[in-house]
């Protein structure tokens, strides 16, 4: 049986926060009685995490997916509630602990900003006490697996967006760490080198069988990614589950486009008993459960003499986002 | 255990950080000739006469103040500026989460930015003694380690100081003010101005109590040659040091708890 790497049982964090009125009379009231009130960004949240499991978590600015993150990989410290991570308290930062973990923020780097990414590559090597011959072979077998090579005699500041969270990935990877918190990879990178993440991602979890926690606006890392999510709706978790039955959730009707021969047919079709959204000359537009797409399709293809037709999904931003706005879903 | 730390993680720290200071190579040698302070102050003891009234000569004091410059050059520390800095943009985060304390890395920084400072505070000296031949001096060999000695263990005790300072940050988030304030105390009663023996007698007494005159003024004291207590003020500076690490210790652990991670 697959054990649970990660334990979180009601977990909350509260940070204080002072407010300022606008204005010079604000400014004033705020120098000389500043108010604070402390809020409540997580909720009393609890969730497991297998190991090898690839878990997204998703989630409105401001949910609280990087709070919890930033709580999982010990960086901050829990109001109430307990987890474990590996059998560790993250918060003490145990030695043992950091050498397992790491973590990724798409918007901050590590990397020495002047000089070539290796320097930074053998400095984290000698942190984690990896000897330079084993530091070598690693760095060799990661920068393949994520195609970077010249790259890494180029001073950082000299790198490409993507060249450099490559970089980073390298960075952050060289200890092999087993569990991976990732703060939007992707950000600000282009199609063709998210997709490349994406990639490298999927084959470091089959490879190693790292568990990875990651937050995403990109609902394409999350779905290519993720069999698990986590939703986060304002500090609490709104659905925990597999990707795939919240999407049929969420989305139960497909939209199918038939061409007819004629009109005729489409006419036929019309008042054949299907739910129809719209018909256009010998186009007609039909919504059906997904549950019934198949015998649907099967019955249509029978009895209608039909020209071509298209299985249109909903996209898949407009299904997640409803999510992101939602408290509940009981699945 | 400590063997290793020192041998890997700290030497190749101290490699990667010298590779990044030679980056800035004209900013330092920038940076080591506004140090130049003790000899504006040289300037103004001697054509004041002032030396006289603490019975030292112009060439004692010539050298009190080129050794002055010269601990100053190797001890100055600007902690507080960059973890300010990076614990207000969140770059202290990845940092937190690797198994070495961040500081090691601002220790190394720091370390590494001596070494690339030395050879240009070498040719101010050699400017200096063009000017001032008659301060040219050998100190004996003995002396001269233990000033480098004092000299790093002034830089420590300063590193210290700022480091519990800039550690205020997970509390009051510019903790560099706290640091401006203390840069007051630590220009007059350091020695970079005057030498501590100018100051009145009971003034002086209270002032061998704090860690300022330890900074600049005796080790500056110790390799010009001038009268000083050595046992006094290596055993003041080690003192301070193991007043100082415990509380860096503490203020530290309390800090990280308090940690937001702004910025990230």
């Amino acid at each position: 049986m697959v054990q649970n790497i990660i334990d979180v049982k009601n977990l909350s964090k509260s940070f204080d926060i002072s407010s300022k009125e606008p204005g010079l009379k604000g400014t004033i009231k705020h120098f000389f009685r500043r108010q604070t009130k402390s809020i409540k960004v997580i909720k009393d949240i609890s969730f497991e995490i297998k190991e090898g499991e690839i878990v997204g978590f998703l989630g409105a600015n401001g949910a609280g997916k990087t709070t919890i993150l930033k709580m999982l990989c010990g960086l901050i410290y829990p109001s109430e509630g307990s987890i474990l991570v590996s059998g560790y308290l993250p918060f003490r930062r145990k030695e043992n602990f950091l050498k397992n973990i790491t973590l990724i923020m798409g918007q901050k780097q590590q990397l020495i900003w002047d000089l070539p990414p290796i320097e930074s590559f053998y400095l984290n090597a000698s942190i984690y006490d990896i000897d330079k011959f084993e530091a070598k072979k690693r760095i060799k077998k990661l920068s393949e697996m994520l195609e970077i090579d010249e790259e890494l005699f180029i001073p950082v500041r000299k790198l490409s967006l993507g060249q450099r969270m490559k970089s980073e990935l390298l960075a952050a990877l060289i200890h092999e760490p087993n569990i991976l918190f990732l703060d939007e990879p992707t950000l600000g990178l282009d199609i063709n080198a998210q997709r490349n993440l994406r990639k490298f991602l999927q084959k470091y979890n089959k490879e190693t069988n790292a568990t990875i926690c990651l937050t995403s606006h990109y609902m394409k890392d999350i779905t290519s990614l993720c069999k698990r999510v986590i939703c986060v709706h304002e500090g609490a978790i709104s659905y925990d589950g597999k990707l795939d039955l919240l999407l049929k959730k969420l989305s139960p009707v497909k939209e199918i486009l038939i061409v007819c021969r004629s009109e005729e047919d489409a006419i036929k079709l019309e008042n054949s008993g299907f739910t129809v959204k719209n018909k256009i000359k010998n186009e007609i537009t039909l919504k059906i459960e997904n549950n019934f797409i198949t015998s649907s399709l099967k019955n249509i293809l029978n009895n209608f003499d039909i020209e071509d037709l298209f299985i249109n999904e909903p996209p898949i931003d407009e299904v997640i986002g409803k999510v992101l706005i939602k408290k509940d879903y009981d699945i | 255990m400590i063997s290793n730390l020192i041998k890997r993680k700290i030497f190749t720290l101290l490699q990667v950080q010298y590779s990044n200071m030679l980056e800035y190579r004209v900013e330092i040698a920038l940076w080591a000739i506004s140090g130049i302070i003790p000899f504006f102050m040289l300037n103004i003891w001697t054509n004041n006469n002032l030396n006289e009234s603490i019975n030292i000569s112009n060439t004692m004091l010539s050298r009190y103040f080129l050794c002055a410059f010269f601990v100053r050059q190797f001890s100055v520390v600007w902690v507080v500026f960059s973890f300010e800095e990076d614990s207000l943009m969140g770059k202290v985060s990845p940092y937190l989460i690797q198994p070495l304390n961040p500081f090691f890395r601002y220790f190394a920084q720091h370390l590494a930015e001596q070494i690339t400072r030395f050879p240009f505070a070498l040719i101010i000296a050699f400017f200096f003694f063009i000017f001032n031949p008659e301060s040219i001096w050998i100190p004996n060999l003995g002396i001269l380690l233990l000033s480098i000695v004092s000299t790093f263990l002034s830089f420590l005790i300063q590193f210290l100081i700022q480091s519990i300072v800039a550690c205020l940050c997970f509390w009051t988030e510019k903790a560099s003010s706290i640091e401006r304030l203390l840069f007051i105390p630590t220009l007059f009663l350091s020695g970079l101005l005057a030498p501590v023996v100018s100051f009145p007698a009971y003034v002086k007494s209270w002032i061998y109590l704090t860690p300022f005159p330890y900074l600049i003024d005796f080790p500056a004291n110790l390799l010009s040659g001038n009268e000083t207590n050595i046992s006094r003020g290596l055993i003041m500076q080690i003192l301070w040091i193991l007043i100082l690490f415990p509380l860096f210790k503490k203020i530290w652990s309390e800090g990280t708890k308090k940690y937001t991670a702004m910025g990230s």
